[in-house]
């Protein structure tokens, strides 16, 4: 299948100077226009200074990543264009303002360029802030990438209207100022796009999409402490809070705030958690409380690079075996994990449908390229007609002489009452329990009875995740059925991986792709029989230890043949994979 | 489990099936029984009632009485019982625990639910000592006092947790004695029906492992601010009542405030409890405009 050419805008500048504004216009440029968009920010764990850069792809057909090589680069100042110019493609451009940095010619690759544009002087003509001068250059860029100037003045419009009248007015001025002073001089570059491609599509982080599906899913409370890269499912939620009637509960702590989660969901109502690794290790032990006491619960745990605080804004995959392994004992448990923002808004209902229905606590992985990358999707990617399942799915029987919250059934799932219902008092207790509740870890703990009781209350609970292994995701293979190669990876890297098979395909190299949405429980017979048949496997993961490929070889006994790892907290690129892809079938690497 | 009779449900707040298993002895009978008077008291619904603890031995309160109950983990009585209240603000939500859990481990949540000033009533069983693991000090253990982890004798400063009550914006601060169960029950009842954070620190003695707070001590020290000349509803004579200790401790109420609680300061529970309130995103599609 013959791919569209892309197109690729880089701003870069330092923190404070508005490159990530600057950066989500130009993937509103794509969508306004009906192209499909893929945002990648790189900023710092800084507030003002150092080196922020957000790349905006556009391509008519759906692109899964931030791809490769850059088409139009803004370089706000000498260190964007000394970081950044390499990687401008044939035929790209760099826009700058000669006040501000001297590029010379000859550093720019071969076949690219440098357009001088004036823009402080066009800034000047309002503020003495350099700031504005930000807009001058997305108006020239605006006209290098083939888009009207209307499509830039709406963008800013939205950006702007809201503040004082004179800052729009000052942001339309000089990006008109940008875009006129370019469009006098230069014609649109080589891969420049026509406008009005299509009716225009949405815009959206992996965040946001997770929460809003959270809400789709039957969510009424979220707690959650502060923590890149998961604050943003947060404050997307307490901005719609009191519209949607939801409790957003910014809790002391992590411990707080799964325990909040725990205490809401045990009072009857959907709840969820949201962290990174660092709050998640804190949430560890409650979350075996939510496994024991068989309290619904949802956790997100969006990944970035570890180990301690890491790179705060900088993504992995590195906490696979803490979510496989968190928590002291066994109990039931998934771990779903979306390749991309409508897997993300499926997945969280999903979640909360499995915590509901197996009433044990169900992790979402993301990671800091899902939850903070704008993706575009249409507007029936996100469906919102679903009813979320019964509340009380398991419907307490009536009950003559005392309430069995944890009556042993074949499923494992027992009848379950919330404070409030008459006649069906119980404690939920984090200690070892019998079918009522009461504790058998006391002064009962180590009689006969209470050794049975023991063993058939955890194989009650056990039971569960055999259940949800049942209802988790088929892993499917993507792209041609026989192949020489099949690439397995889970969670956000599946999008560079997706680029990269459409590339390799439409160059007529037959290799496939297992994405796994779910990490665990793991559909083994399903896994094992896609696996077996592959010629050669090429695991793709961002941690350094291979963590999927470790968990794939206990469950199935298949060790995947070659290993693409990457741990500098950067995202994959598309060209990586294929080089490696390469490299396998011309049998350079073992 | 077989052989283990129901817990019997009664239309008010009563003993469940399940006797305590604390020692004989132990303050803690004193404290169950004032917190089943109270409930009785006010006539409460056995089912409208959320009895939550957290780890040890006072924390197996929930399971002797016959409302609804949560023992949750070491030291999150408070954020479990905090979920639920918010969850349902129609239940009365009663958190319970000892000193380490609530006073330690549990330290950080404790503060912020006073300043938060959910309508929760906090037991605190403080008997100076970690019993459930055998005799540690605690935080509320007196300097000097020797236990199995301090054989020379506590170096630490005790907390006090109704001037840390009183700093952190508790708008009821309270301090019982389980050897005066109907003063106590008085107490927690009056906690109960106080809109906002209620605290009411216990002394319940451990019999076992603590041989310097006993019911002998208390009774030969403490006497009741209700039959002093203490206004509590000043701040500042609360705060030099939090400081006595030594030949004369007070107890009874330090210190009540009127002030909104946050369910009633959250937007989203002007509909009601949230429990009933409706859920999904039915009709909603207008919520994607944000995404052009």
């Amino acid at each position: 299948m013959e791919r569209s050419p892309d197109l690729s805008i880089r701003v870069g500048g330092a923190a404070g100077d508005g490159i990530a504004t600057l950066g989500e216009s130009f993937a509103r440029l794509f969508t306004r226009n009906g192209y499909h968009a893929y945002g990648h920010t790189a900023y710092q764990s800084v507030i003002r200074g150092g080196h922020v850069w957000f790349h905006a792809r556009g391509s008519p057909d759906r692109v899964w990543s931030q791809g490769d090589g850059i088409d139009i680069l803004y370089a706000y100042n000498e260190q964007t264009a000394e970081i950044h110019a390499p990687y401008l493609r044939k035929g790209g451009v760099m826009v700058h303002d000669p006040e501000k940095f001297q590029f010379p010619a000859d550093r720019l690759p071969a076949g690219t360029r440098a357009i001088a544009v004036p823009t402080l002087q066009m800034s000047r003509k309002y503020t003495s802030d350099p700031i504005l001068s930000g807009s001058a250059a997305m108006g020239a860029c605006t006209f290098l990438a083939g888009f009207p100037f209307d499509t830039l003045a709406a963008i800013l419009q939205d950006n702007f209207g809201s503040k004082k009248k004179d800052v729009l007015e000052q942001n339309l001025g000089t990006a008109e100022a940008g875009y006129r002073f370019v469009q006098e001089r230069e014609r649109p570059i080589e891969r420049a796009f026509a406008p009005n491609h299509g009716a225009a599509k949405l815009l959206i982080t992996g965040n946001q999409a997770i929460a809003m599906g959270a809400v789709a899913g039957g969510c009424k409370f979220l707690a959650q402490y502060p923590m890149t890269p998961a604050s943003t499912i947060m404050h997307w939620m307490a901005a719609h809070a009191a519209d949607l009637g939801i409790v957003v509960k910014q809790a002391e702590d992590e411990l707080a705030a799964i325990n909040m989660a725990i205490g809401a969901s045990h009072a009857g109502v959907r709840a969820m958690t949201a962290t990174s690794g660092g709050g998640f290790s804190l949430m560890v032990e409650a979350l075996g409380m939510a496994g024991m006491t068989e309290t619904p619960l949802v956790v997100v745990n969006s990944q970035r690079s570890g180990p301690s605080t890491g790179l705060p804004t900088k993504t992995e995959q590195g906490d696979l075996d803490l979510m496989l392994g968190a928590g002291q004992g066994d109990f039931p448990r998934a771990i779903l994990a979306p390749g991309n923002v409508v897997e993300a808004y499926r997945q969280t209902i999903e979640a909360f449908r499995l915590a509901e229905d197996w009433q044990t606590p169900i992790l979402l992985a993301s990671d800091f390229g899902l939850s903070e990358n704008l993706q575009s999707a249409d507007r029936e990617d996100f469906p919102m007609d679903l009813t979320p399942s019964n509340l009380f799915s398991s419907l307490p029987r009536s009950e003559n002489g005392g309430f069995r919250r944890y009556a042993y059934t074949p499923s494992g799932v027992s009848p379950r009452s919330i404070p409030g219902q008459k006649g069906l008092n119980f404690v939920a207790g984090s200690d070892e329990h019998d079918e009522r509740g009461h504790l058998i870890s006391d002064v009962l703990v180590g009689t006969p009875a209470a050794v049975v009781e023991r063993r058939h209350m955890m194989e009650k609970r056990m039971r569960k995740l055999e259940g949800l292994r049942s209802e988790v995701p088929m892993p499917v293979i993507e792209g041609p059925e026989s192949a020489q190669l099949t690439i397995v990876a889970w969670g956000s890297v599946a999008g560079p991986v997706r680029d990269a098979l459409a590339e390799l395909n439409s160059d007529g190299i037959r290799v496939n792709f297992l994405p796994l949405n779910c990490v665990f429980p793991l559909r083994v017979a399903e896994l094992g029989k896609a696996l077996v048949h592959a010629q050669k496997t090429l695991l793709v993961e961002a941690n350094y230890t291979a963590k999927l490929g470790g968990l794939i070889r206990k469950e199935t006994g298949i060790e995947l043949s070659h290993r693409l790892l990457k741990y500098d907290g950067e995202p994959f690129y598309p060209a990586e994979i294929v080089a490696k892809v390469q490299r396998i079938l011309k049998g350079e690497v073992n | 489990m077989e052989g283990v009779a129901s817990k019997v449900v009664s239309p008010v707040v009563g003993k469940s099936d399940t006797k305590p298993t604390w020692c004989p002895g132990c303050g803690d009978y004193g404290v169950v029984a004032a917190v089943e008077r109270a409930l009785k008291t006010l006539a409460i619904p056995s089912h409208e009632v959320l009895i939550v603890s957290g780890i040890g031995c006072s924390s197996n309160l929930p399971h002797f009485l016959s409302s609804y109950g949560f023992h949750a983990i070491h030291g999150r009585a408070i954020p479990v019982a905090s979920g639920a209240k918010l969850a349902n603000h129609a239940l009365t939500v009663i958190a319970t625990g000892g000193d380490g859990d609530g006073y330690g481990i549990g330290g950080g949540h404790f503060i912020h639910a006073m300043r938060r000033n959910l309508d929760i009533t906090y037991i605190v069983m403080n008997n100076e000592i970690y019993g459930l693991t055998t005799g540690q000090a605690s935080p509320t253990s007196e300097m000097g006092h020797k236990t199995k982890s301090t054989p020379l004798g506590v170096i630490e400063h005790p907390i006090n947790p109704i001037a840390l009550a009183l700093a952190s914006g508790a708008t009821y601060v309270s301090r019982g004695f389980s050897g005066d169960p109907k003063h106590l029950g008085d107490l927690i009842a009056n906690g109960i029906k106080h809109r906002g954070f209620s605290l009411v620190d216990v002394f319940s003695p451990c019999v076992t492992y603590n041989k310097l707070n006993t019911f002998d001590f208390f009774r030969q020290r403490l006497y009741k601010l209700e039959g002093s000349a203490h206004d509590p509803s000043n701040l500042v004579a609360a705060f030099e009542k939090s400081q006595e200790w030594g030949a004369k401790i007070p107890i009874g109420l330090f210190y009540s405030a009127d002030r909104p609680t946050y369910e009633e300061l959250e937007p989203a529970l002007k509909a009601g409890p949230l429990v009933h309130q409706p859920a999904g995103l039915q009709g909603r599609e207008r919520l994607l405009d944000e995404f052009i």
